[in-house]
């Protein structure tokens, strides 16, 4: 078992590392040749842990109690509707506040037309979102973006009630 | 098996499986012809002949001839039992008796056993009006080889009757998806053009996306979000070793390698998700920007030249086509026709381009012919995807959905020969067709 231990700390800080890293552009990162690719590739996984379950804060908590972490966009619309506004307004106030936490926006687009155009449109999707965070004061290294594109579907269905549930953003804090 | 990846495997419990060809996949790929051409060519592939110390033949070769032949959508393979001789050699064949029963083609042959795990192929084919022999060939195989060298007769043996080469000895390299929520995982699969000898290349929890092929069809690009990060890595088949060839922050997508095999186009997006498209060195790791656009600018892929990228771009309010030059400059706008084109690629011969076109409210594939720029849907979905161009240029695979599963369906450029592959209980998408194989 002295190996997986080891490889298990290596992982770990593989994952921690990949964070911080994640809001600074690093030319050199392209040419990270890793052969195998096992330990680049299980890296993220300790980062990972969190993604099972949220940090309960007040200053997230919206009138009704609920954190809100997930925000839901219009067919072929990147723009953020209104009822949004106070939401984000809490996550940004809460990065502000806790200048060592930070958030991963993962953006999402429902299943029609081409996947990779489809990755584009839930980075855009993302993009509104960290816009708006980083005006209402979050900082840049405290967020990160990844579209999944249709990928990963929070409903299933090819109707308008499925489509409109998986073009979201979902707000991920990572610690 | 000996992996080098078992420790990690267990670490992570399963999240990240990786396996090398050679292990088989669940499901085969099952191929029933939708649609053929009006009037297909008889011809008869008649039982090998078979001569070796093994109790019996080790493959029905005549027979992975015929489905081959037939599943081209452009012969029929006659029945055994309309046969009114089987020979094994030319010198056998009574031409009149074949054209009594309306054969155009006879395909005639044996197999001989050699050794332990040795073997000799030899077939021939003929024209039965003209009473002549078209091509004959002999080859060696072994029981690994033996599927592949009846593909190749075949390919062969469709080139002489179509003047077009075939592609049975081809292969293909797809995504599947089992499962929903937590629970789903992500496959990258390499099966033979026919949908059998299926090899999982990669397996995962994080979606895995855009497989290409190398031009030597050794290695594949892919994009994989493992760590809840997209990152392309460049995997070896033969081995299982990978290269993570960019990880930069935000998207790195869209993976698609230049012909002579020493460079990508990739997209990527950056910190302020602006796509735009690249190119990368694979031996200096040197970067190139084709685009600065603010729009989407994705899905690259080259001409056979080499010269220049055609891709997706939004710039001009929806997605359209439009290609650059590899050194730079100002992208010219290709497609015209309708609100929704995107994900092009090229015909080997560079005179198609295959594209997802918006139909009348369908997502369909549709051919560009280059010349004449005139558009032709050749897919019949609503929600059809990933076209990709056999390594002849003669046809092209797309991803398209039965119920809730996506399957892979094969139509000619034209549009007249369609057949469908289904994959079992899993999701199957994104095909992409290898190139001819080396002989």
């Amino acid at each position: 078992m002295k190996i997986s231990t080891m490889a298990l700390i290596a992982l770990l800080a593989l994952g921690v590392s990949g964070c911080s890293k994640n809001t600074i552009p690093d030319p050199d990162a392209s040419a990270t040749a890793a052969d195998g690719g096992a330990d680049a590739s299980t890296g993220g996984y300790g980062a990972d842990g969190t993604s099972g379950g949220e940090f309960v804060d007040d200053d997230l908590l919206g009138p009704d109690g609920e954190m809100g972490m997930v925000i839901y966009f219009d067919f072929d619309q990147s723009e953020l509707r209104p009822e949004y506004t106070d939401l984000l307004a809490r996550h940004a106030t809460h990065l502000a506040n806790n200048p060592g936490t930070s958030a991963r926006l993962e953006g999402h687009a429902d299943e029609r037309g081409s996947r990779e155009y489809n990755i584009g449109l839930g980075e855009r999707r993302s993009q509104t979102v960290r816009r708006m965070l980083l005006i209402q004061g979050a900082s840049a290294n405290q967020i990160s973006t990844v579209s999944f594109g249709e990928e990963r579907p929070a409903a299933v269905g090819s109707d308008e009630e499925a489509y409109s549930l998986n073009r979201r953003v979902e707000i991920k804090y990572t610690q | 098996m000996r992996n080098p990846f078992m420790h990690c495997l267990r670490l992570s419990m399963g999240t990240l499986l990786l396996a090398t060809l050679g292990l088989s996949a669940r499901a085969e790929l099952v191929i029933e012809i939708t649609k053929g051409v009006g009037q297909r060519t008889p011809v008869a592939v008649v039982p090998f002949g078979w001569e070796g110390s093994d109790a019996s033949e080790p493959m029905d070769i005549a027979a992975v001839i015929a489905a081959d032949l037939e599943r081209s959508g452009r012969f029929d393979a006659v029945d055994e039992e309309s046969m009114l001789q089987k020979p094994t050699a030319g010198v056998d064949v009574d031409f009149d008796d074949w054209s009594i029963v309306g054969t155009e083609a006879i395909v005639v042959g044996k197999l001989t056993q050699t050794g332990d795990n040795a073997y000799s192929l030899q077939f021939q084919l003929f024209d039965v009006f003209g009473k002549k022999q078209l091509v004959g060939y002999r080859m060696p195989a072994s029981r690994g080889t033996m599927r592949e060298a009846a593909h190749r007769a075949a390919d062969m043996i469709y080139e002489k009757l179509t003047g077009i080469p075939g592609v049975f000895g081809t292969q293909v390299a797809y995504v599947t998806s089992q499962g929903e929520g937590k629970g789903k995982t992500y496959t990258l699969v390499v099966s033979d053009a026919d949908g059998e000898n299926e090899n999982t290349i990669m397996e995962s929890r994080d979606p895995i996306m855009s497989p290409a092929w190398s031009p030597d069809s050794r290695r594949l690009a892919y994009v994989s979000f493992e760590g809840n990060q997209s990152s392309i890595f460049v995997q070896t088949l033969r081995t299982g070793n990978r290269v993570k060839v960019s990880s930069l922050p935000g998207i790195n997508g869209s993976p698609a390698f230049s012909p002579d095999g020493r460079k990508l186009v990739l997209t990527l997006g950056g910190v302020d998700g602006n796509l735009d498209i690249h190119v990368l060195d694979l031996n200096s790791r040197e970067l190139t920007r084709l685009t600065t656009d603010r729009a989407i600018d994705t899905e690259g892929s080259w001409s056979p030249d080499g010269r220049e990228i055609f891709f997706t771009s939004d710039r001009s309010g929806g997605p359209q086509v439009y290609k650059v030059s590899v050194n730079g400059g100002t992208a010219e706008r290709i497609t015209f026709e309708g609100s929704y084109n995107a994900r092009p690629r090229l015909s080997p011969d560079g005179r198609k381009l295959a594209l997802v076109h918006l139909d009348r409210g369908n997502y369909r594939i549709a051919v560009l012919e280059m010349d004449r720029r005139q558009l032709l849907v050749v897919s019949t979905g609503s929600q059809d995807e990933s076209p990709s161009f056999a390594p002849n240029s003669d046809s092209l695979i797309y991803a398209t959905r039965q119920g809730r599963n996506g399957v892979l369906e094969t139509v000619s450029a034209d549009g007249l020969v369609r057949s469908r592959l289904a994959a079992g209980q899993s999701d199957v998408r994104e095909p992409v067709w290898s190139p001819f194989p080396r002989y």
